[in-house]
């Protein structure tokens, strides 16, 4: 068999094949070096280290407030799901390094592209926490408009929300703006389809996407060496091209650093980077959910004793960058928040059914209308009775 | 389509079960006659699935028999279709009605026209469970009724249980079937219980048998799955206005039943097709028009529809709303009162 012919040899000349001699193939390299690509074997850590002599004080300390306020408001949001105030809440206690990061590292033009576990993503970019919490509520799907905040809708399909946060800093890009995107997504998500064809989306178009993924050790049930048989999630970026990182999600500066660095160079058009922050659940999946049928006791605790609070809180008292005033002062802005999350949460939302209706086209059809008028109809009914 | 023959043995006393628990008995008991029946899908293993309908059928047939899979419905829908070819009845979950929509290049580009395409020499015995529907209180993309779609798909059974009894049925006529069933499951009649005995299962009747709940003479309420309680309760309220309410309960609604159908709405003259999903481009509309078509000599009234607004399945708390109640029902039997040009 010649070489390098592109003529297409009729059936026949497979007869040859006893004569056939394997030669070499074209010489081929892959197109990047997968060395640069390819995360390190350890998680990032800054906490404990000597690299935490660098550390700014002032980010620092604001990372620990909202860090303090962030475990307050997940303790909160499930008290409030025992009082029947809130429907479902799929908490992130323990998880409150990796939101936080992620909220604080964006610039206000930045966007965020959340999932349902997020909410306090959401709430420490600047979103109230009344409207974040909508849609566990139940009285809205989306309870803000996501242009006002740059954070789209707290996506429940999971992973559904990569693409588009791909499509955005695309978008951006091509109308000169540097804006970036930064998506979050589980360990579970990283299996779906969407997932990867974000991410290859993200690094043929080199678009300033950070997809952060939180990987907690489970997907409801389902523990993450049943999700996949890489080596870590953060190896998956190599193949499609991006960086991947891999970094200690209970480590506040570590995630703030990671992403910082990831943000920067998909800024100044370095492209996408894949981050896969290393944490764990606390709670069950959601307070519906029973975490005993699935795990060990023994593990969680484990986790517990590398809580993302007392990390950070210890390393900045002892090097003298919080006194005992600051965490108290943390202390109490998280009651207060907490104290009037709970008061807003207690009143009942007021609903308009109609609002139905109002939505789901730019202008009514005919069947709506009627059918709006059917309901009108009711509610007047039930209001005379 | 084979039958799974089911003996009615001694029947002992009757405990009340739950809908999932039949249909988690269903599923053990075909995995124990036919070892070809696999399980899968996300948290059916140690969880049992988010509802429990596979609880405990891990320990019973090991990891590789029920299968915790990785999160990807494409994926699992796509790895079904070759286990399928190679001999195997995989019966999948969709563990939300909102979330098998990322399986439906698998199933509509593949499952439901493998038979066809192979002109019959690879037919795609498996069952695709989704727990569908509304009345839970669950968040956005939990709640959807997407049988209009499953329906509108050439080479899918639809069915879908109302009661302990049919659960139980129809799930060992589905994974017997030698042809792929979308399994759609109540989710808001899952903890509905009915005196009901493992030890003596209900006959199992071929897919595609509507069956009538409740005769009447005055008008025929069509539905199915979640509806069928709230059209119970309509003919038990309408008679005290002196109507008298024949109920149909479809159980499949591919193939559709339209010997039973028609035979009703012979008897009564009058109809209404009730079910929580849409009405625009639902199933109601077909059903009615097939009802028309059979039965336009013997209607007093045309065939009315009540069904769930044509809008996005609404927040919880105004679901409410949305879904077809009580009042709904019986506001359309007083319409059939039809006077021509009203
Ligand atoms: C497409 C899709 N399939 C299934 C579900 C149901 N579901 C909700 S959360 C969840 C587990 C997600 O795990 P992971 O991605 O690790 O995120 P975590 O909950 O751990 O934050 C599943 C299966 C869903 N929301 N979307």
């Amino acid at each position: 068999m010649k070489k390098s012919t592109m003529t297409v040899r009729p059936v026949q000349d497979l007869s040859g094949a006893a004569a056939y001699r394997p030669t070499p193939p074209p010489a081929w390299k892959p197109r990047t070096d997968p060395a640069p690509l390819l995360p390190d074997s350890e998680p990032h850590r800054v906490l404990g280290t000597d690299a935490a002599a660098r550390l700014d004080a002032g980010l620092m300390r604001r990372l620990y407030a909202e860090l303090v306020r962030g475990r307050r408001y997940n303790a909160q949001a499930t008290a409030l799901t025992k009082q029947g105030r809130l429907a479902v809440y799929p908490s992130s206690t323990g998880q409150e390094a990796c939101e936080v990061a992620a909220a604080l590292v964006l610039e206000e033009r930045d966007w965020l592209f959340p999932s349902y576990r997020d909410t306090l993503a959401a709430v420490v970019r600047g979103l109230d926490p009344v409207q974040a919490l909508t849609l566990l509520r139940g009285d809205w799907h989306t309870g803000y408009d996501p242009r006002e905040h740059r954070i789209a809708p707290l996506c429940t399909p999971l992973a559904t929300q990569l693409p588009h946060a791909v499509g955005l800093a695309h978008a951006a890009r091509l109308k000169g703006d540097d804006v970036v995107a930064l998506a979050m997504v589980g360990d579970g998500g990283t299996s779906e389809g969407d997932f990867h064809e974000a991410l290859n989306f993200a690094a043929v178009w080199k678009a300033p996407v950070v997809f952060l993924v939180q990987n907690n050790g489970f997907a409801i049930s389902v523990p993450l060496a049943k999700q996949t048989a890489a080596p870590s999630l953060a190896h998956k970026a190599v193949g499609y091209g991006m960086p991947g990182r891999l970094v200690d999600g209970n480590d506040a500066a570590a995630v703030h650093e990671v992403l910082a660095e990831a943000v920067e160079r998909a800024r100044r058009g370095g492209g996408p980077t894949l981050v896969e922050a290393v944490t764990y659940r606390i709670e069950a999946h959601t307070n519906a959910d029973d975490a005993t049928r699935y795990r060990g006791d023994a593990e969680v605790e484990a986790w517990r004793a590398h809580d993302p609070v007392q990390l950070l809180e210890r390393e900045l008292l002892e090097r003298g960058m919080l006194d005992e005033d600051g965490v108290r002062e943390a202390r109490e802005a998280a009651e207060t928040m907490a104290a009037r999350l709970r008061d807003r949460m207690n009143a009942d939302p007021v609903l308009d059914p109609m609002d139905l209706f109002a939505h789901v086209y730019a202008e009514k059809t005919a069947q709506l209308r009627e059918q709006e008028a059917l309901l009108r109809a009711e509610l007047d009914a039930e209001d005379e009775r | 389509m084979t039958t799974a023959a089911t003996t009615v043995v001694d029947a002992k006393p009757a405990k009340p079960a739950t809908m999932a628990q039949a249909l988690g008995r269903a599923l053990r008991d075909a995995m124990a006659e036919d070892p070809t029946v696999h399980v899968m899908g996300e948290d059916v293993g140690a969880l049992g699935g988010v509802f429990r309908v596979t609880d405990g059928l891990v320990k019973e047939f090991g990891e590789d028999r029920v299968t915790d899979t990785p999160l990807a419905e494409a994926g699992i829908l796509g790895t079904a279709v070759g286990m399928a070819m190679y001999g195997l009845r995989p019966v999948v979950e969709m563990q939300f009605d909102a979330f098998a929509y990322p399986a439906f290049e698998q199933l509509i580009s593949h499952v439901a026209r493998m038979r066809n395409r192979t002109r019959g020499a690879m037919p795609m015995p498996m069952v695709i469970r989704v727990p569908y529907g509304g009345g839970i209180g669950g968040v956005e993309h939990h709640s959807d009724s997407s049988e209009a779609y499953y329906m509108a798909t050439p080479g899918l059974h639809v069915v879908t249980p109302a009661t302990v009894e049919d659960a139980y049925g129809l799930m060992r006529a589905a994974i017997a079937s030698d042809d792929p069933v979308v399994f759609l499951e109540p989710k808001r009649l899952y903890w509905s219980k009915a005196a009901w005995s493992p030890e003596a299962p209900t006959a199992v009747e071929p897919i595609g048998r509507a069956v009538v709940r409740r005769s009447g003479r005055s008008a025929t309420l069509i539905t199915y799955g979640p509806s069928l309680p709230v059209c119970m309760e309509a003919a038990e309220a309408a008679e005290a206005e002196g109507w008298d309410l024949e109920v149909v309960d479809l159980r499949s609604l591919v193939p559709f039943d339209d010997e039973t159908v028609a035979a009703s709405v012979r008897r009564t003259g009058r109809a209404v097709v009730v079910h929580e999903s849409t009405g625009f481009g639902g199933p109601g509309g077909e059903i009615a028009a097939r009802v028309t078509e059979r039965c336009f000599h013997h209607l007093e009234a045309p065939v009315l529809r009540v069904a769930g607004f044509d809008i996005p399945y609404p927040p919880p708390m105004l679901e409410r709303h949305h879904l077809p109640g009580v009042d709904r029902v019986l506001d359309a039997v007083a319409r059939l009162q039809w006077e021509a040009g009203s």
